[in-house]
């Protein structure tokens, strides 16, 4: 009977859209249209064999029951039978066998890409690097803390909103060389049939080739941590024109933003503004962990109020951001933040929460540490 | 016999009731108090692992952070999975072993009953020490029941260590509780109880058992290289220094697959002693059941890959493991038409044990269905880690392995107390279960394929409406188990009308031979089978 | 089996071990537990004390359990369905210990076969190896671990050869002191046995050495990468069943030396031996997998 619930159900979804869904999707690639084909073919297959079996059983539960006054027969045995619902089920998987391992041997082969990128997980955000241009960012959830802690009223794309999707171009093949910095994650985009987990010091690959422009949401499908639901994924095709023109555009701006790095290491910036950033920096990058008040998660997080690093040795703490403390959940910020950035935060950091250190940690300073000297 | 056996055997065995007070449950060798034991440890476990769902199903039932915060959320997740599947399903099959294998087979008790005792009180100890790591500073163990690695290393708490000797100790418990149902089997049986005389509910355990010996020792393993790696510096599950993440999830599903089965098979024996009772017919091909329960059992071992079609697995390996996962529905799906052919032309009444085992065989194959739509790999991809995976195994256990041992508990508890239990109580815990369970777990399948992922503590929109129904099933099946609470406290308390020793009508087999409630001693001298 | 054969099964009365044996484990997981975050994190605690704790009682219960179980033993309790419960618990015990190796040796063939093989660019990890890890070859036994730390392989020659000698002969000498116990030699059946003891303690000491050359000279430790994760915990998982073992064969010796067992009351030896000869068969496994190969 619930089979039938479901079997309703799924016709009901396909009436009613996306506004709520009860189906899987049917994607935007020729590969999702075969997935959900094949997902079909197989719940329709259980449904018919649900039928027939519950079907027997209810027919037995109303006419064979001892209230009606039925006797008992005394069968136990028929080989027939038996042979016959071994073998019919078995060929039944072989159809099922079959088209599934052809589309299978069609996802697994990400040769011959137009576009690769490299996608990096870590805990909890996303990395992007086009292999062929100079462009990389990381993608982060966008959804305002208030909204999840229930102060504001929760908008459309509620824990699916980033604030720098990946882009890709219709129509082209693009492969995703899938890693991860830290523990396992895995990148899931339902609309592309896309699911490869990011395992850390390997590269999983996937490939895709959307055919329809717009905006495609997922999420990391791999409990990854504390902050594993915070992890969306958002992908926007564009015709490969526009797309040309965006990664150019992104190009042009990384090369600036290196640029201005490179000026920066002969400056100084003031404590305002190495604070006021530096706050921005540890709210997007650090408070995930270290918490907004500095406390940490007693037994998990350390705390940086008060901590020996933030207050000690400046060197040190550079270090520390700089290059992470491996075997730990610390990260090594060198590669994901700019210099003014780490210069900033660490800044703050040594300053805010009552640890008036007074000192600034300037650009050229973090370099230092960077370059090993 | 030498004299000397004579008198120490006289001493200690010639009354025939139980001792009394504490040590009675402290030093026991009954199998019966043992049975007990375990039967009850399981179901405290299974409040206390309720308890925790409730926990995450409040958090669920609205979008957004209320209750728990993430850290808390994945800590009650883990602890959930943990104690339901080593704390309340395996320890109440156990128990449900200690109490009738040995009546079945017509033994006098277990094999080693002393080993006997240990086994189960291991068990309140592991338990004690995973339960207590919640309330460390940092919390308890957050990465799953799976605690797939590099998670549970480098990124995990200090609980793990914790966390890690817990296992082990559930693990010794499991394989010496495996080991003296074997042994018990192989050389306990009654003169003429022959290996294909045995109930079903015999051959399923023994099969389980030979899996646990098998498979526990690996989760042994599994555990000690996450601890090496955590504390020792090992790097079996660094790719740094040579090891695979990856590696780690293939020595745990080598055993959590089989793990799977661990808690199924005991089922399965469950319902071919309860529906042929009451279709008063015998079981409809009963040695196929024998040969298909061993063929789940040795095809267990080669698809424990299913669990892990998106890490990256070369494309013949993803193959192997689809097909060879598809083909554990041939000899599932011969049990299930068994079951329908017994029942076909029997003359069949409803007694609570039947109504459950009824439930089981419709709601354990639409589970089983689901496992199958898994078993295929590029339909897997878009199904894993969501709530579809969710549904599929919640069918399985909570419908197939909890409502088994729900009906084995109606099945066999006449026989346990010498009184009928309250048949009105039981009724409303049947319906009420039934009907909240599919509440609670039916539209899973639906967020799932809509996209939600598991082990997340808060969703976005388009889910909000089903996890509400969702979170209402839940807190209703959640309270149907009070019902259930208090007719077992009726029943303890020996009320009811008496029972005959056959209890049901169509009861076959040695332990309707026995009065009821069966003596605390049971077939010193053996029976004759026939 | 016609009735007449089946003879009543000694079911114990009440025993205080298990719940005693349920407490030391306890203990023990909770001390080592403690005992392992405490030192990761260099503090003091009570984690060691706890855990020696355990191991008392443990010692303490087996003490009292076996000491029940030999009473009962010598008083002729035990029928022969006993001594095949016994001997059957006791071969299934040996089969878990088994599958508890295979862990490790599967992580072993993983790592030889797959994992770094990969990391090298094998299979469908060109980019791994590209991308991550540009210049690692995979090599095995693997020195040079992906993230470049070095170490140096454990030859089979010397030492290890020399203990696969002696412990096949060991197990040579405990099959002949069997024979002598069923064939009533008490000489043959003592000297062997001291003789298999002895053989056992020489090679643990020769695997000391040789661990201590491994981190001395070599640079070969447990932190050497998978190389030295998957030498080190077999051999030594295999040191501590050796151990074990060794303390079995002890025990054995001096129920020997007492006058215990016969051809046909002699469970206990024959697990000891059991347990002896597959701990052999292991290791023999061992100098194939992780030394020779
Ligand atoms: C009691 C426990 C139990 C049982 C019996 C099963 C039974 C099965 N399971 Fe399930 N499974 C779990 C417990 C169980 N599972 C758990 C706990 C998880 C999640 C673990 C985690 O990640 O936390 C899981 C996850 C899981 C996955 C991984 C999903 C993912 O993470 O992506 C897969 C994939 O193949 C799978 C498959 C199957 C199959 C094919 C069966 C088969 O045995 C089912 C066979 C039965 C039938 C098919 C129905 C009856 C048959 C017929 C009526 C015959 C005719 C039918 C046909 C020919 C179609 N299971
Ligand atoms: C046999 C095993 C078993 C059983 C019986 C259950 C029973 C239940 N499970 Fe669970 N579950 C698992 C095994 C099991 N589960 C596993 C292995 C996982 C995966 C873990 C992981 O991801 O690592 C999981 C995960 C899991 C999730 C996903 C969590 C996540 O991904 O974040 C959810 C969510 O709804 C859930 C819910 C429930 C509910 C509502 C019940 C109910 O059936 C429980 C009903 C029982 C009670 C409620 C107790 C009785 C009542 C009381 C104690 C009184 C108090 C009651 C009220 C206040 C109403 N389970
Ligand atoms: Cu990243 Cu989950
Ligand atoms: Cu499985």
């Amino acid at each position: 009977m619930a089979v039938l619930a479901l079997l309703s159900a799924s016709a009901l979804a396909e009436s009613n859209g996306e506004s709520m869904r009860l189906n899987l999707t049917k994607g935007v690639t020729d590969i999702s249209q075969q997935v959900y084909d094949l997902h079909m073919t197989i719940f329709m297959i259980c449904v018919v064999i649900g039928v027939v079996v519950f079907g027997a059983m209810f027919i037995s539960m109303y006419l064979h029951r001892k209230s009606r006054g039925a006797k008992p027969a005394n069968f136990h045995e028929s080989t027939k039978v038996e042979i016959v619902w071994t073998v019919i089920p078995f060929l039944i998987l072989i159809g099922i066998a079959i088209p599934a391992a052809k589309t299978l041997i069609a996802m697994e082969d990400p040769s011959n890409p137009d576009v690769t990128v490299l996608v990096t997980g870590s805990q909890w955000k996303w990395h992007y690097k086009y292999m062929d241009n100079d462009v990389e960012y990381y993608s982060v959830l966008a959804t305002q803390p208030e909204q999840i802690h229930n102060k504001f009223e929760k908008q459309q794309n509620y824990l699916l909103e980033v604030d720098r999707p990946l882009v890709i171009p219709t129509g082209q093949k693009v492969r995703f060389l899938i890693t991860s910095d830290d523990v396992i994650h895995s990148w899931w985009m339902p609309a592309f049939a896309v699911k490869k987990d990011a395992n850390p010091g390997f590269i999983n690959e996937a490939w895709t080739r959307v055919n329809e422009p717009g905006i495609y949401r997922g999420q990391c499908a791999e409990l990854c941590g504390k902050d594993h639901g915070f992890m969306p994924i958002v992908v926007i095709a564009k015709e490969p024109a526009d797309y040309q023109n965006w990664v150019d555009e992104q190009a042009e701006i990384q090369r600036k933003a290196k640029e201005e790095e490179q000026k920066l290491l002969a400056m100084n910036m003031s404590m305002e503004e190495l604070m006021e950033n530096g706050q921005k920096v540890y709210q997007s990058t650090c408070a995930a962990c270290h918490q907004g008040n500095g406390e940490g998660l007693p037994g998990i997080f350390p705390a940086l109020k008060n901590s020996p690093v933030a207050t000690g040795d400046v060197k040190h703490h550079i270090d520390v951001v700089v290059h992470g403390v491996s075997g730990t959940a610390m990260q090594a910020f060198g590669k994901q933040l700019s210099l003014k950035d780490l210069a900033s935060v660490i800044t703050y950091e040594r300053n805010a929460w009552g640890n008036s250190t007074g000192e600034t940690v300037q650009a050229k300073d973090v370099n230092a540490v960077i370059k090993g000297q | 016999m030498s004299s000397a056996a004579e008198q120490v055997h006289h001493d200690e065995h010639h009354d025939h009731h139980a001792p009394s007070g504490i040590k009675r449950w402290l030093y026991t060798t009954n199998h019966k108090d043992i049975g007990t034991l375990y039967l009850w440890f399981a179901f405290i476990m299974f409040l206390t692992g309720g308890a925790m769902a409730m926990v995450i199903r409040a958090e669920l039932f609205e979008p957004g952070l209320q209750i728990v915060e993430p850290n808390f959320f994945n800590q009650m997740t883990t602890v959930h999975g943990l104690i339901m599947v080593f704390g309340a399903v395996m320890p109440a099959f156990t128990g449900l072993a200690n109490w009738m294998v040995p009546m079945m087979i017509g033994a006098p008790d277990m094999a080693l009953p002393r080993m006997n005792n240990w086994s189960f009180w291991i068990l309140p100890f592991a338990f004690l020490i995973l339960l207590s790591s919640l309330f460390l500073e940092g919390g308890g163990p957050n990465f799953g029941w799976t605690f797939y690695a590099p998670l549970s290393t480098t990124y995990s708490n200090d609980s793990t260590a914790l966390f890690v000797f817990s296992v082990h100790i559930m693990g010794a418990s499991s394989i010496m509780g495996a080991i003296n149902v074997i042994v018990t089997i192989f050389n306990m049986r009654a003169p003429g109880m022959t290996f294909m005389k045995m109930p079903l509910f015999v051959w399923t355990w023994l099969i389980t058992a030979f899996l646990l010996i098998a498979v526990m020792p690996v989760l042994a393993g599994a555990v000690t290289m996450v601890l090496t790696d955590k504390f020792f510096g090992t790097s079996f599950f660094n790719a740094a220094g040579g090891g695979d993440p990856v590696m780690f999830q293939h020595i745990f599903w080598f055993f959590g697959h089989p793990e799977v089965y661990i808690m199924i098979l005991p089922a399965f024996g469950i319902i071919s002693q309860i529906v042929p009772t009451f279709a008063r017919k015998p079981l409809f091909g009963y040695a196929s059941m024998v040969y298909a329960t061993a063929s789940i059992a040795l095809l267990s071992f080669i698809v424990w890959a299913h669990h892990m079609f998106t890490t990256g697995m070369p494309l013949f390996a993803e193959m192997f493991f689809m097909i060879a996962t598809m083909l554990i529905s041939v000899p599932t799906g011969v049990k299930v038409f068994n079951w329908v052919a017994t029942m076909w032309r029997g003359s069949l009444t409803f007694e609570v044990p039947m109504m459950f085992a009824l439930a089981f065989i419709v709601l354990f194959t639409i589970g089983g269905f689901s496992g199958l739509m898994l078993a295929i790999t590029p339909v897997d991809f878009q199904y894993h880690d969501t709530y579809f995976v969710v549904a599929h195994f919640h069918y399985v256990l909570v419908t197939g392995a909890i409502f088994s041992i729900m009906a084995a508990a109606y099945y066999w508890l006449p026989k346990w107390t010498g009184k009928m239990y309250d048949v009105t109580l039981a009724k409303w815990h049947f319906w009420c279960s039934l009907i909240s369970v599919n509440l609670l777990f039916f539209p899973m399948h639906f967020v799932g394929l809509a996209g939600m992922p598991r082990r997340i503590p808060d969703y976005s929109l388009q889910f909000a409406d089903f996890n509400k129904w969702i979170s209402i099933g839940g807190f209703a099946f959640g309270l149907s188990q009070l019902i259930f609470l208090a007719l077992l406290i009726k029943a303890c308390k020996k009320q009811g009308e008496p029972v005959s020793a056959r209890v049901w009508e169509g009861a076959e087999g040695l332990e309707w031979e026995v009065p009821s409630p069966a003596p605390y001693h049971t077939f010193e001298t053996p029976p004759v089978v026939k | 089996m016609s009735q007449q054969q089946y003879e009543k099964y000694y079911v114990p009365a009440q025993s205080p071990w298990p719940i005693v044996g349920a407490v030391a484990l306890f203990l023990i997981a909770v001390g080592a537990g403690n005992f392992v975050i405490e030192s990761s994190k260099g503090e003091d605690g009570y984690g060691g004390l706890i855990l020696l704790a355990g191991l008392i009682t443990l010692f303490t219960m087996l003490i009292g359990w076996f000491r029940d179980q030999i009473h009962e033993s010598m008083n002729g309790i035990h029928s022969k369905q006993l001594g095949r419960s016994y001997r059957q618990g006791m071969s299934w015990f040996i089969f878990s210990e088994v599958m508890f190796f295979a862990a490790f040796f599967g992580a072993l063939f993983y790592a030889r076969v797959i994992s770094t093989q990969w990391l090298g660019g094998a299979s469908n990890n060109a980019m791994t190896n590209e991308v991550l890890w540009p210049g690692f070859e995979a090599i095995w036994p693997l020195v040079t671990t992906p993230d470049g730390t070095t170490t140096e392989a454990m030859g089979w020659y010397g030492l290890p050869l020399i203990n696969t000698v002696v412990l096949l002969l060991s197990s040579v000498t405990c099959h002949f002191a069997h024979v002598g116990l069923e064939t009533g030699n008490r000489k043959k059946l003592t000297s062997l046995l001291g003789v298999t003891i002895l053989l056992g303690i020489f090679f643990l000491i020769l695997q000391a050495e040789e661990y201590i050359h491994a981190y001395r000279e070599m640079g070969l430790t447990l932190q050497s990468g998978v190389y030295g994760n998957t030498f080190f915990m077999l051999t030594g998982f295999h040191g501590l069943h050796v151990t074990l073992g060794t303390i079995l064969l002890i025990v054995m010796f001096f129920r020997v030396l007492k006058g215990h067992f016969n051809a046909e009351n002699q469970f206990a030896f024959m697990a000891a031996s059991w347990y002896w000869h597959f701990v052999d068969v292991v290791w023999v496994m061992l100098f194939f997998f992780v030394y020779v190969l």
